[in-house]
């Protein structure tokens, strides 16, 4: 039987990519984001949903339920970023950071283990950076986000332990993508000079990460955040 | 009230009880209390249900529910305390959408 994986924010940059590769691993991946899709095979299926709006994200995830039942990984990739001095930055702008990237999560960590619980069986992965352990200046807003995706992956990884779900989160490295787009070049090369290994992240060093997340064999490991490029 | 909704709610907590292994020597009425002091399930056993409850409920009358949402979260008596008090919410969360 295939794998089915949801992942969000699969239109573009990373989201897209981790799509193209467990198609090609014979998966049947569920893709959403906020605009059409850009990926056309017959084991893809996409839905206009924007995570952060909760009716939205409930009738994806029936949706999935009635057609596929069940989903066996999840990937909570979508994600916007933000940098800024703290002082130049807007609620607005602050609201729009969390909305995605944490409520996001939230929103479909929770729906979606609704659909794990009954079937004893899932894995998670949702997305932290670099950025919050680094305590970068200009990201407070963006790191303060992915810190809380942090501890909702610990907690949820405690509540859901007893359904046989696995939820950790990964910690990329600036990955050269349109997320990082704005920020100043100078600011990322500061960024990685701070990294064990000084090196932009590439789409393999996530994708191993999160293969060794979702394999069966990592049954005993969730509450769990791995950085790469040896931050710590 | 909606007789189809009590019977499914019924069935859903022998379902989940049964899975869970939970015993009760009454059997599982309207009055069956659900959580707290002689309440039928822990906290692990309430999500469960509510978990299901949501996909039969979606299933049977084709409408997408959050059962925890903050208006059952910030009553006084919670509307998950026993059957009946849940069978009574949810159809109002029915009519509501």
């Amino acid at each position: 039987m295939s794998r089915i994986i949801l992942i969000t924010g699969t239109r573009k940059g990373i989201g897209k990519e981790l799509s193209e590769y467990y198609l090609g691993k014979g998966f049947t991946v569920i893709g959403c984001s906020r605009q059409e899709k850009s990926i056309e095979h017959p084991n893809y299926h996409h839905y206009n949903t924007d995570v952060s709006d909760e009716k939205g994200v409930v009738a994806m995830v029936s949706d999935i339920r009635k057609k596929f039942k069940r989903i066996d990984y999840l990937l909570n990739n979508a994600g916007v970023a933000s940098m800024n001095h703290l002082i130049l930055t807007p609620l607005e702008t602050a609201r729009r950071v969390f909305d995605t990237n944490f409520f996001g999560t939230f929103l479909c960590l929770r729906e979606v283990s609704k659909l794990m619980m009954k079937q004893k069986f899932g894995r998670i992965v949702n997305y932290s950076t670099v950025a919050v352990p680094l305590v970068l200046e200009g990201e407070a807003i963006y790191s303060a986000s992915k810190m809380a995706v942090e501890q909702l992956t610990k907690i949820a990884a405690k509540e859901l332990a007893d359904f046989n779900i696995t939820i950790n989160a990964i910690g990329p490295t600036p990955v050269k993508t349109d997320l990082i787009k704005n920020v100043p070049e100078n600011k990322i090369q500061d960024l990685l000079n701070r990294q064990a290994i000084k090196r932009f992240g590439e789409f393999d060093d996530l994708k191993n990460v999160i293969d060794f997340f979702l394999d069966d064999k990592s049954d005993f490991i969730t509450g769990q955040v791995i950085y790469l490029g040896g931050v710590n | 009230m909606n007789e189809n909704l009590q019977n499914l709610i019924i069935d859903t907590t022998k379902s989940i009880a049964s899975q869970l292994k939970k015993t009760q020597s009454k059997e599982i009425t309207l009055d069956t209390r659900l959580y707290g002091q002689d309440g039928l399930f822990d906290s692990l056993g309430l999500v469960t249900l509510i978990a299901e409850l949501e996909a039969r409920i979606s299933e049977e009358f084709d409408k997408d529910v959050v059962l925890a949402d903050e208006k059952a979260m910030s009553q006084v008596r919670s509307p998950f305390r026993d059957i009946k008090t849940l069978s009574e919410y949810i159809e109002k969360l029915l009519e509501g959408e």
